[in-house]
């Protein structure tokens, strides 16, 4: 039987290299027995501990599965004395034809190794959620510094492992984390580690520590007392170094009376000065989606979109964020209608600003129009679209939904009167011509528009922009846009005729 | 008044929102700061808990409560004798750069009542995160409540001291928050919660070389609160406005809070609380939505939109679709794993991972630490096919948690 020892508890260095080298010897398991040298003595004989010159490790190729090391890292820190043999037995099997033992999670002695990282996980993490430092003022002349100390009570040797998450959050601050197996000094510049300490040596009290347990009091809703909860999550083990645990008693001793008080109490009946603005439940719109609605007043681009920000009068108000009404000069010679706005203009409020919007703005550009001149607006001024996890997806708006919202696309040419209207695909054209429109039959030639609205417009039907985004082959895109170009240049003819 | 009757004060105000996350934000450290402190490394820290169970990782508090509003189902609303207090800029920078130094928060969650208008009031809350972030170097956590319709500018700067930015919905449907809330517009909230989407995305963008940095916003996205009983609302209602929230703002989580009984309370509210319980139910449902694949309309409810109390929702949908069981855990997808009653993600990947390498057993799904009594009904294993419970109508009463158990919730 061969006996290594290790430095200390958490000499993981010292285990790897005895391992490795005893994996290459060939020396199975049941032959070695891993130990720490007692007493732990890394700080009496800092340089005494490991021999002057180690045994140079056999030759020999030697890889280890990298969730095998971080399991290793972890478990060597657990309070289990025979933890270095499990690890040796896992590294010997990894070597022996279970290359990817550590993810065997539910071989026994996996799922031994697997549970110790874990308590060492959690008591890692209770660590940085429990510890409480108390301020010591500085004693000695103005400008030192405060120093902060810390007593806290591990279950496991994770003090080395733990110190420079605490370096990183408080660099600035001089610290002791003491705790019965080792302590931790950092002066600002190094981290130093010393021998186990006792909890005398932290100061009783901190001027801070009753406004935290004020604050811990008052945070509390005494109507949800859940105690099973709290202490799952915050054993008891703990409480006696919390300065606001000795609170908790009293606090669940007088919940349900507070409660109850609060319960009992009379409704107080609201006295307020102004009068109460109070809405009845909305009710269900009729049949169809359409909700009965005010009668639209012709009015200014302006008026017309306050006006539309209350729109109900069919139902993709309810789930949008707004109404994107049209936008640009109030007599814009060429007025431009899309389908209904996207996932980005919803959210901005603006029409045409996600990446069909992107793809008509060039599209202008490259044709010549200059995009301040332009109205653009859309059929339909609510984006409607199915919910899809975390994402929004467009949704066709229907017939419903085109003609409750036309009044606005109506009162708005009425109010532009441009000379011409570009309607870009199928639901803007059905919505300004009043009738279902194949795309490729009718494009790319002035339309007469049974409505003018009081002005002598065309209608022009060409693609909407969204639809070139979708389409898959390259070559097919390239020559769309070109036409959707060679369309929009067109148009600019007709308003310059 | 003392600094200490402020902080109870204006800490029991700020209680009934549940957010307490510290989670999901850049990675920021300390080392070699001239000044300042603290550290943000994406895992938040609980560093205590309540008596009511929560977590308690940041300084929750209202700056004033103070308010000008009348929201029914607020302890602070403008009728209410709640006492009332006000932080000064550099009390609350105090409290919270003490209690970090001590240890006791990861930073600050800071709100406040409605006073002189919400832009006055969105100005005061972000003056204590300029204050602590270029004053005091602070690099803890910030989360901050904003105040819907606020000038876009003050949002873009409470979006560069943020870590978090929220607003609470409160209600469920425009027509309830019209009821309790007069003040309060759905319209308003949605559009500031669009506009936060837009300076959170723009942030994220992978920066093309030469071209400009986005400024920096809010790194640990939004969040909100809907208050749950204090409105007719069903839980179906309340699951379809999350899912809606989710797609179209991204949010990292919707809380659910129970409407609780709250001192001096409104007559317009409902006599008694809701049931913890229910709350719990729509936290289940809304981990369906998200990690689990599951849509709102799929979830097995009452006539009335409700969740079933007795079994938690997963379970609930199974004995409804029990056409879609046994799965098989040594070849069934990822997907239909998911949905196994007793199964959570993380089992549900390392079953994935280990029959890689062997079959699986009963006893393997134990060492697991499964409930086999829960998911033996609904799985096959190398050595298990379920009996005859798929089709037993006494399935759901057997599964069932006992009596005892649920009085106690």
């Amino acid at each position: 039987m061969q006996s290594v020892v290790l430095a200390h508890q958490v000499d993981f260095a010292g285990w790897r290299d005895a391992a490795r080298r005893l994996a290459l010897e060939g020396v199975a398991p049941e032959g070695v027995h891993f130990s720490v040298g007692a007493p732990d003595d890394l700080f009496a004989q800092a340089g005494d501990a490991a021999p002057d010159d180690p045994p140079p490790p056999p030759s020999g190729s030697f890889t280890v599965s990298r969730s095998l090391v971080e399991l290793a890292q972890t478990v060597i820190q657990a309070r289990e004395p025979e933890r270095f043999d499990l690890l040796y037995g896992l590294l010997w099997r990894a070597q022996h034809g279970e290359r990817k033992v550590a993810e065997l999670v539910t071989d026994p002695a996996v799922q031994r190794a697997v549970r110790l990282a874990q308590s060492v996980r959690r008591d890692t993490h209770k660590m940085r959620a429990f510890l409480r430092f108390r301020e010591v003022p500085p004693e000695g002349t103005e400008g030192d510094a405060s120093r902060y100390v810390a007593w806290f009570e591990p279950e496991h040797y994770i003090v080395e492992a733990n110190a420079d998450f605490f370096v990183r959050r408080f660099a600035t601050m001089l610290f002791s984390i003491l705790t019965p197996y080792r302590s931790l000094h950092w002066n600002g510049t190094e981290t130093r580690f010393g021998p186990g300490a006792e909890p005398s040596e932290v100061p009783d009290d901190d001027a801070l520590e009753r406004y935290w347990r004020a604050y811990f009091s008052a945070i509390f809703n005494p109507a949800r007392l859940k105690v099973s909860a709290m202490r799952s999550e915050m054993p008891k083990k703990y409480w006696r170094n919390l300065p606001e645990a000795a609170a908790i008693p009293e606090l669940i001793r007088t919940a349900s009376r507070r409660t109850e008080t609060m319960l009992e109490a009379l409704p107080v009946d609201t006295i307020d000065p102004k009068p109460r603005r109070r809405a009845a439940a909305p009710e269900a719109g009729p049949a169809l989606g359409i909700v009965e609605a005010e009668p639209v007043r012709p009015g200014t681009v302006a008026e017309l979109a306050q006006a539309a920000a209350a729109c109900r009068r069919c139902h993709l108000w309810e789930p949008a964020t707004q109404v994107v009404f049209g936008e640009g000069p109030a007599d814009a010679r060429m007025m431009m209608v899309g389908e209904q706005p996207g996932d980005q203009e919803d959210l901005a409020g603006r029409p045409f600003v996600g990446p069909a919007g992107q793809l008509l703005d060039r599209a202008i550009r490259e044709a010549g129009i200059d995009r301040g001149t332009v109205y653009v607006t859309n059929a339909v001024k609510h984006f409607k679209f199915e919910p899809r996890g975390k994402r929004r997806i467009h949704a066709k708006p229907d017939l419903v939904e085109i003609r409750a919202c036309n009044v606005w696309l109506e009162e708005e040419r009425r109010a532009v009167k441009p000379a011409l209207v570009v309607m870009l695909g199928a639901t803007a054209a059905r919505a300004v011509l009043g009738r279902a429109v194949t795309i490729g039959r009718e494009r790319s030639q002035p339309i007469a528009l049974p409505d003018a609205y009081g002005s002598n417009a065309q209608g022009f039907v060409t693609v909407h922009p969204s639809y070139l985004l979708r389409i898959p082959d390259e070559d097919t895109k390239q020559r769309e846009y070109a036409a959707f170009v060679a369309d929009l240049k067109q148009a600019l003819a007709l308003v310059n005729s | 008044m003392d600094l200490l009757a402020k902080l109870e004060i204006l800490a029991d105000a700020a209680k009934y929102d549940a957010s307490c996350a510290s989670s999901g934000t850049e990675k920021r450290d300390s080392l070699g700061a001239a000044k300042g402190v603290g550290s943000t490394e994406g895992m938040g820290i609980c560093h205590a808990y309540a008596p009511d169970g929560r977590c308690i990782s940041l300084l929750k508090i209202l700056l004033t409560n103070f308010c000008l509003y009348e929201c029914a189902y607020c302890i602070n609303r403008q009728s209410s004798s709640v006492r009332r207090a006000r932080f000064t800029v550099d009390e609350v920078v105090r409290l919270t750069l003490g209690f970090y130094r001590r240890n006791c928060i990861e930073g600050l969650f800071l709100s406040s009542g409605i006073i002189r208008s919400p832009d006055y009031t969105m100005e005061q809350v972000i003056g204590v995160a300029r204050t602590l972030r270029v004053e005091h170097g602070f690099r803890g956590y910030i989360h901050l409540k904003t105040i819907p319709d606020a000038d876009p500018l003050l949002l873009e700067e409470a979006g560069k001291w943020a870590d978090r930015l929220s607003i609470n919905v409160e209600l469920p449907t425009e027509g309830a928050l019209k009821q309790y809330a007069p003040e309060k517009d759905m319209g308003g909230i949605r559009r500031s919660m669009g506009r936060m989407r837009l300076g959170i995305d723009a942030a994220r963008e992978k920066t093309r070389a030469g071209a400009a940095k986005p400024p920096r916003f809010a790194p640990a996205g939004q969040s909100t609160q809907v208050i749950v009983g204090a409105d007719p609302s069903p839980d179906r209602a309340i699951l379809r406005m999350s899912s809606t929230l989710y797609g179209a703002y991204g949010l990292r989580r919707v809380y659910y809070s129970a409407f609780s009984p709250i001192p001096d309370a409104s007559a317009a509210l409902p006599l008694r609380p809701a049931p913890l319980l229910r709350e719990h139910r729509l936290y289940q449902a809304d981990w369906l939505l998200r990690f689990y694949g599951f849509g709102v309309e799929e979830l097995a409810t009452d006539a009335l939109g409700n969740l079933d109390l007795v079994h938690d929702p997963k379970l609930a949908w199974a004995l409804e679709n029990r056409q879609m069981f046994p799965v098989d855990v040594n070849s069934g997808t990822r997907e239909a794993l998911l949905r196994v009653p007793g199964l959570g993600v993380k089992s549900v990947d390392r079953i994935i991972q280990v029959r890689r390498h062997r079959g699986l057993r009963m006893a393997d799904l134990a060492r697991l630490r499964l409930s086999l009594a829960k998911i033996a009904p609904f799985v096959t294993a190398l050595d298990h096919r379920p009996a005859a419970e798929l089709d037993s109508a006494r399935l759901s009463a057997k599964l069932a948690p006992q009596p005892r158990q649920l009085a106690l919730l």
